[in-house]
């Protein structure tokens, strides 16, 4: 994937371009998401890949004119605008997939097929989803992972994760990253989408790994039930990371929207 | 100087063991170590013991905000300070203060603030703090990344409603309102206003601009907060700002004063064990909310409480934490030594005395108090005789002040209508 600027409104935008097919936009979830991330690169064998950069994240610019849901959502039509895509395939993962469902909720004759990934957004009483923002590094594997071991070593690229420069980094980028993601999540993920979703008139899939602990299945469910005629494809041995973990089952999963 | 005593409140039943059963002291910590029966008798000696401390010479006696914590029960420091203004008189309240992001709508902050300063005769001394990530954030809910924006606008709003004599329209990003108007208003025109900080030059800047003091609330004790106060007063002396008054800074400080140095380990080591042991076990994962703090200050920052723990907690000793300064302790001399390296050190003529720590009884606490203030405080008295005349950062009271029991007898109320008594 080749990583491009292109000019928005608010603020310049960092994309991942790559591949050959239809137009796909991609959005990342709160951990952020980089070159050689293996979902784009699958992604990429099928479609013509354009996976914009939430304000903050990676190197791009912060966005303080960003504070509410329908900035970002609006923010984000504006990248789609500005990278010359009309009506393209619309798929997002976790945070990622909350801003696709707002932005196809709010435009629905603009998004004709949309992908969510274990999107965040709907909040269940019975299932409260684990608190991220108050989880230390090493906490985080067992909620994001299915295989907890091989999850940390994707996560950290082998590195201890109390090694203290690795830790600096995470952390910084986590200010930036997460700092933005709070914006969208903190401190319950829910603005509002519920009330919102009945105006989706886009194909959609929903994917969900089984072994999701973040976002539990039950979730999948509530979600299958909040859009018309939505398909739920479930993984099997995948957590909430399943982008990482199970990149080719999912990409399977996204290509049912042709 | 001005010496405000300060108590945090402290909940002083928690069990030996909390540091290995329990995460936090502070956000989920388990309500059912709460006794609110033995709630009433702690809140009650506490506030016994402030206005102890207001009638034995200190400047000031003081309250803060915390939500959700084992070490400070005083969600609302208004609540005590209003019982404070009526069985107190000519002591400051210092009410450091409330995080004003917190209020909705502030304007709350604004009348509240202003029924402290009528109901103690313009004895207030204001203090408006972001808040800890764990108070602003995980507590209340407030977005990090937004927290600051926030801040500023009630302060903007807050110091508007106190000054602004016709009612005005708030077209805020975080607060609509189209008739401002408080009532009642603050004696003092504003209240003096304190500010803590953690080190960040945009806080530096703002109490330079607005003429606040710039307090540094930290319970790791003077010498470690040398280089901090240091670059508030490189960052006076930059913005040239008109004076290097020691009032424009204030400082917190755990003091513990006994007869002797030997005296003052017998009697107090164990409740200042509780506080830096106990007490101050909060979970790294409330510590800091991405987005909260700056970059900078994340790249400046100590990493070790986001490692795993490695299995048990050290102690520190009462030889650690009066050698490293997180409290000074001893006999009056030894105090009034220390104290003074304080003061000259960081130039700081606001002290913020923690006098009362952990689960100290109150003889104890009392005892520590009159020696300090008999034998210490007179001693310190004079550090910044240049300064001597500076109130700008301090309350000015009423020359005459309403006192509580004005009502006249049942006689000469029935006397009103021709009855006898």
């Amino acid at each position: 994937m080749e990583a491009k600027t292109v000019k928005t409104h608010h603020v310049p935008v960092r994309y991942f371009e790559g591949g050959k097919g239809e137009p796909l936009v991609f959005l990342h979830g709160a951990g952020g998401i980089t070159a050689e991330d293996p979902f784009l690169a699958e992604l990429a064998k099928t479609y013509h890949v354009f996976a914009p950069l939430l304000p903050g994240y990676g190197d791009s610019e912060e966005c303080g004119e960003l504070r509410e849901m329908l900035d970002i959502t609006l923010h984000t039509w504006d990248a789609v605008a500005a990278l010359g895509l009309k009506d393209p395939i619309l798929v997002g993962h976790s945070m990622g997939g909350m801003i696709a469902a707002e932005m196809a909720a709010i435009a629905p004759n603009d998004v004709s097929r949309l992908g969510l990934i274990c999107p965040a957004g709907l909040w269940l009483d019975d299932h409260p989803i684990p608190d991220i923002f108050a989880m230390l590094p090493y906490e985080l594997p067992a909620v994001l992972f299915h295989d907890v071991e091989a999850g940390t070593a994707l996560m950290t690229a082998g590195v201890a994760l109390d090694d203290p420069e690795w830790l600096k980094g995470f952390l910084v980028q986590n200010a930036r990253q997460m700092g933005m993601a709070g914006k969208i999540l903190f401190p319950v993920p829910d603005r509002g989408l519920s009330q919102r979703l009945y105006r989706v008139k886009a194909k959609t899939v929903l994917v969900w790994g089984d072994g999701d602990k973040l976002i539990v299945p039950a979730y999948a469910h509530a979600w299958k039930k909040a859009i018309k005629g939505a398909e739920l494809v479930s993984i099997p041995e995948a957590g909430h990371l399943m982008t990482l973990e199970k990149p080719e089952h999912v990409a399977k999963a996204i290509s049912k929207l042709g | 100087m001005k010496f405000t005593w300060f108590n945090l409140m402290p909940w002083p039943y928690l069990p030996d063991d909390f540091r290995e059963k329990h995460r936090s002291v502070w956000v989920d910590i388990d309500s059912r170590l709460f006794d609110p029966a033995k709630a009433n008798e702690v809140y009650n000696s506490y506030m016994d013991m402030l206005e102890y401390a207001g009638t034995m010479g200190f400047d000031g006696i003081g309250v803060n905000e915390h939500h959700q914590n084992g070490y400070g029960i005083m969600p609302s420091p208004n609540i005590i300070a209003a019982g404070l203004a009526r069985r107190t008189s000519d002591v400051g309240l210092v009410v450091l203060g409330n995080s004003i992001a917190l209020y909705n709508p502030p304007v709350r902050v604004a009348e509240e603030f202003a029924m402290l300063d009528c109901i103690s005769g313009g004895r207030l001394v204001a203090g408006f703090p972001v808040g800890t990530s764990m108070d602003t954030n995980y507590c209340y809910g407030q977005i990090p990344a937004l927290t600051r924006e926030k801040y500023q606008e009630a302060h903007d709003l807050i110091r508007r409603a106190w000054s602004d004599p016709d009612p005005f329209a708030w077209n805020g990003r975080y607060n609509k309102l189209r008739h401002v108007n408080i009532w009642p208003r603050p004696i003092q025109d504003p209240p003096p206003i304190h500010i803590p900080g953690g080190g960040s030059v945009e806080t530096y800047d703002f109490c330079i601009d607005n003429t606040y003091s710039y307090s540094y609330l930290s319970f790791s004790g003077y010498i470690r907060a040398k280089a901090l106060m240091q670059g508030y007063w490189d960052r006076v002396a930059e913005r040239n700002a008109p004076d290097e008054s020691p009032y424009r800074a204030g400082f917190a400080q755990t003091i513990c004063v006994a007869d002797t140095d030997e005296e003052a380990e017998r009697l107090y080591s164990e409740h200042v064990s509780y506080f830096y042991n106990r007490c101050l076990h909060v979970y790294g994962g409330f510590a800091d909310a991405p987005g909260y703090r700056t970059i900078k200050t994340i790249q400046t920052g100590a990493l070790s409480q986001y490692a795993p723990p490695l299995g048990g907690y050290s102690e520190l000793t009462w030889k650690d934490l009066t050698e490293q300064g997180h409290v000074i302790a001893g006999s009056p001399e030894t105090v009034r030594q220390r104290m003074e390296d304080l003061i000259k050190g960081l130039n700081v003529g606001n002290i913020f005395c923690l006098m009362h720590v952990g689960n100290m009884p109150m003889d104890k606490c009392m005892h520590s108090t009159k020696l300090f203030a008999e034998k210490v405080m007179p001693h310190l008295r004079d550090m910044f005789p240049d300064y001597k005349d500076d109130n700008r950062f301090w309350c000015k009271p009423l020359a005459k002040q309403a006192k509580p029991g004005s009502l006249p007898a049942e006689k000469e109320v029935a006397a009103l209508v021709g009855g006898k008594d």
